[in-house]
């Protein structure tokens, strides 16, 4: 898909957050960094508390009267024209890519190419617009990278998390194999197809083992949740990171 | 089956059509590389596509003939007696097999083609070098079966005829101008299949050998 | 849910050796097609102008029919429509009668395989002999293709070993690649010369010439439309281009998307029968043109990019699940993500409205498509056909609609358009996380490979408000 931006922008003073569900309900420190590595940038953060999903779950299940519903709420939630953070390509493209599809003849249709224009990936934000310039304060370490398959054909920012790591002076990061394909999660797909999608994230996870890495990144929880599940399950000493945490842990002074 | 046609067309006509994405037709890329750079890329593609390529000159092609007839040793060879080409060679035949002219309706020798024929020398209607491709028009002089059953299919191609891409052969032999041949082919090397574990093997039903004489 | 197609998927699955083979030519596939577009630019151009030669012939499609119809009929060629597969058959066979015929040979064709050509002249005491080596294959093994463009790419060469030697006991028994393509030769070769019908599929029809495009590497598709007195092509009325100029762009990119190959070793062009004073080719050539459920999608302006599709095979190739589960499981003529779109729309969303399940959406293949099907919004639409409740095109429109499962959505989406009942919900479930882990730890569909996530101890909404992140 060719996006093109109406406007990259000089850098913000202040950004709403679309924090995700899944980061919501089980990554929030993943939420929480994001924060912390936006204001070291000066940018003030705006989180509305009435938010909750972004839609995708229903509409990829097929279910667009829900999706519809659930996006229509948030859609409200973002309304000055400054940019729209979320640490999730999965979610961002939601937003940017499949809105303005959903809302197709709907009396809002137009609010949805706005909001479309102003959100961001975490990643795709922290190096194209903030243009961050990272210090390592960390040990010297090894990771495997996963970039969510939203990262790398929807949104077109799989890179982004390969800039930020490159910028960590101790940290060697490693590309499995076959690292463009799938790691099985798919949302529902998970749950509605559980036979296929555990092949293939067992060859994802056996892919991210052979890196010998001590940790997972990904800028995707939800498939950090899958390869970071399937590698837990072997008892494999590899632990799961979303990239806003790792780069925080890894950058700020901790504070005595 | 009028019934059919008139029933899809009807229904493919109700459909709302949108604007359609514009077509540029003759932006496709125009390449136009020198004589000598046509002719090495035309020779690498098709070696690498597994055929043999001989240069030869007006006077010495007849003699690399020969040569391969010997190196294959041929028993025998099917031609046309009527090209240029095949005149040339009737008349300094004796280094050559056996001489064998395609002047009956194929109902008529059908065996013996399928199973007695080594060889066929063609001509070529062109050649394209992107592709390391020959262009034939088989015509009643040579008849299209020549480049398909026999297991070794000689063709002699002028390097003048060799053109960048299918794109500007289409264009500058005028295809859509004439009236076409009944079967047109481009043969890019020797019969081949990678049907068994994406392996590759030649001679499948085709020619196993696919020998080309420039001049 | 356990259905139909979980359960073959799952049997699938368990099948090492087929699994094996798969993936080993689909990786073979996808470094050939790697290779063969060196340049991003390029294939970015190539790309784009592909795509927009099949989007201009799918608009035009009645009106190239038509102008397709008038040059091959004024260039001789016979020209049959078939509103289904019955129909087609029935040509077919009618012209098998015609001829007095009661053997033929075929070159390569999905057409006939979605035809059921083969069962259907066989119960008609006609006997159908594939020629492709591929097709061969699984003829004499009696199964069904398990690719569009590699049909055995599932068996491996020992197990091609032994079916050629049960088979054909006179030949010594080899794994030696070449020396089974040349058994296939020699066993084949007869029946060309023998065969009174060959029938082929056509990859593009050419409507300002009349003229059809037949790509192949073997000469099989040649043998059969040059060797009998007597050429049938099948095709569906989707393969239609504008003019001459449309094929080079098409083909270029047909043959590397497939193979790699900048060309495959055949182009057979054909524009009419056999000529006045030739000495070979067909006297008669007929073409069957397949509706089959085509003009129905060609309705719909979203659905009708399915019918762009060049059956390069490349989708495939490149899709993970396709690599794991095999084409077989699929149950379709053609597998695989386009298979994934183009089947349920064919046959029904009753019968084959799961298989739109067998997609994470992780959108590879539309990434590799060379005339840029947008596969994975195709998939998404269907889903919604499958379980909307108001009636649509798509024949099963509905059919996969359960009680539960809507409850189950209509609930979320009552959530989380209610923020102060899904805060408090995400606030009780993590708060009272050692008991939701135990009731996530039930959800075996996860937990059977996968060690379920540890609830934190409070959200994020909680966590943000604590730090008196701006709320607006």
């Amino acid at each position: 898909m060719d996006f093109t931006r109406a406007s990259a922008g000089p850098k913000p003073n202040t950004v709403y957050l679309f924090g995700t569900c899944l980061i919501d309900l089980l990554y929030p420190q993943a939420g929480v960094s994001t924060v912390h590595l936006l204001e070291r940038e000066g940018v003030n953060v705006i989180f509305p508390q009435a938010q909750t999903c972004c839609g995708q779950p229903a509409w990829n299940s097929g279910y667009r009267d829900e999706a519809l519903a659930v996006a229509r709420a948030q859609l409200k939630l973002f309304p000055r024209p400054i940019p729209i953070i979320a640490p999730s390509a999965s979610c961002a493209g939601m937003i940017r890519v499949h809105y303005p599809t959903l809302f197709k003849g709907e009396p809002d249709e137009a609010s949805t190419f706005d909001v479309a224009d102003r959100v961001y990936e975490l990643t795709e934000f922290l190096t194209d617009i903030l243009k961050v310039d990272l210090t390592d304060l960390g040990e010297p370490t090894t990771v495997a990278t996963h970039s969510s398959c939203t990262a790398r054909r929807e949104m077109n920012v799989a890179d982004r998390i390969d800039l930020l790591l490159d910028q960590l002076q101790n940290v060697t990061r490693i590309e499995p194999d076959n690292a463009e394909e799938c790691c099985g999660f798919g949302g529902t797909f998970a749950i509605k197809q559980p036979e296929i999608s555990t092949a293939m994230v067992l060859e994802k996870a056996k892919a991210i083992e052979n890196t010998g890495a001590q940790q997972l990144i990904g800028q995707d929880c939800g498939c950090l949740m899958n390869i970071g599940g399937a590698l837990k399950k072997q008892d494999s000493q590899i632990s799961h990171v979303h990239i806003a945490e790792f780069l925080w842990d890894r950058t700020h002074k901790a504070t005595p | 089956m009028n019934d059919a046609r008139n029933t899809i067309l009807s229904r493919l006509k109700t459909a709302s059509i949108d604007q359609t994405m514009p077509l540029a037709r003759n932006i496709s890329n125009s390449v136009n590389w020198s004589s000598n750079y046509k002719v090495q890329l035309f020779r690498t593609q098709l070696q690498s596509a597994q055929a043999e390529i001989y240069d030869a000159t007006d006077h010495s092609w007849l003699m690399t003939l020969q040569h391969i007839c010997q190196a294959k040793y041929l028993k025998n060879i099917l031609l046309s007696p009527t090209t240029s080409w095949g005149e040339a060679i009737i008349e300094n035949s004796t280094n050559l097999p056996s001489l064998k002219y395609y002047d009956d309706p194929v109902e008529n020798w059908k065996q013996t083609l399928f199973e007695g024929i080594e060889a066929a020398f063609t001509s070529t209607y062109g050649g394209i070098a992107d592709t390391g491709t020959l262009i034939l028009w088989p015509d009643t002089q040579e008849p299209r079966m020549m480049s398909l059953v026999p297991p070794v299919h000689i063709a002699v191609i002028e390097k003048s005829k060799i053109y960048n891409s299918f794109a500007e052969a289409l264009k500058a032999q005028h295809w859509n101008e004439t009236e076409l041949p009944a079967n047109i082919l481009l043969i890019s090397g020797p019969s081949k299949s990678a049907d068994i574990e994406q392996t590759l093997t030649y001679g499948v039903h085709g020619p196993k050998e696919l020998v080309v004489i420039m001049v | 849910m356990t259905t139909k197609f979980r359960t073959q998927f799952a049997k699938a699955l368990a099948q090492h050796e087929v699994r094996n083979n798969t993936e080993s030519v689909v990786n073979k596939l996808r470094k050939h097609r790697l290779a063969a577009f060196p340049d991003q630019a390029e294939w970015i151009s190539m790309r784009r102008h592909s795509t927009a030669i099949r989007a201009n012939a799918t608009s035009k499609l009645p009106q190239l029919l038509e102008q397709l119809e008038t040059n091959l009929q004024r260039n001789g060629i016979q020209v049959h429509w078939a509103d289904t597969t019955e129909q087609a058959n029935q040509t077919v066979l009618n012209i098998m009668r015609f001829h007095d015929a009661r053997f033929i040979i075929k070159g390569k064709s999905m057409v006939s395989e979605e035809m059921g050509l083969n069962d259907f002249l066989n119960t008609h005491g006609i006997e159908c002999l594939e020629s492709d080596l591929g097709e061969l294959i699984i003829q004499l093994a009696a199964e069904k293709p398990s690719h569009m463009i590699v049909p055995a790419l599932h068996k491996n060469r020992k197990q091609i070993a032994r079916l050629f030697h049960s088979q054909f006991p006179s030949i010594p028994y080899t794994e030696d690649i070449s020396a089974l393509a040349q058994a296939a030769r020699r066993f084949l070769r007869h029946h060309f010369a023998t065969a009174p019908v060959g029938l082929t599929g056509v990859n593009f029809m050419i409507a300002e010439t009349g003229t059809l495009c037949l790509v192949e590497n073997e000469g099989n598709g040649r043998m059969c439309s040059t060797a009998p007195p007597v050429h049938i092509a099948v095709s569906g009325i989707e393969k239609v281009v504008e003019c001459l100029d449309d094929v080079p762009p098409l083909l270029g990119i047909l043959t590397r998307s497939a193979t790699g190959q900048p060309i495959t070793t055949y182009v057979n062009m054909i524009s009419s029968p056999r000529k006045p004073n030739e000495k070979d080719g067909p006297t008669a050539v007929h073409l069957i043109l397949l509706d089959n459920g085509r003009s129905r999608i060609y309705s719909d302006p979203e659905l009708r990019d399915t019918l762009n599709c060049i059956r390069c095979g490349a989708c495939m190739n490149h899709c993970p699940i396709y690599k794991h589960i095999g084409g077989h499981a699929y149950q379709t003529v053609i597998p695989g993500p386009i298979g994934t779109i183009l089947e349920p729309q064919k046959n029904g969303l009753d019968s084959y409205g799961e298989l739109t399940q067998a997609s994470t959406l992780c959108g590879a293949c539309q990434e590799v498509c060379p005339v840029s099907i947008p596969i994975p919004k195709i998939i998404n639409r269907l889903r919604w056909e499958h379980i909307r409740k108001s009636s649509c095109s798509t024949p099963g429109a509905g059919s996969g609609r359960r009680k539960t499962e809507a409850i189950i959505w209509k609930i979320w989406a009552w959530n989380c358009i209610h923020p102060g009942a899904y805060n408090r919900i995400t606030s009780v479930a993590t708060s009272m996380r050692r008991l939701a882990d135990r009731i996530l730890a039930k959800i075996s569909p996860w937990t059977a490979a996968r060690a379920v996530p540890r609830l934190p101890d409070t959200t994020l909404h909680e966590r943000l408000k604590a730090l008196k992140i701006d709320n607006e």
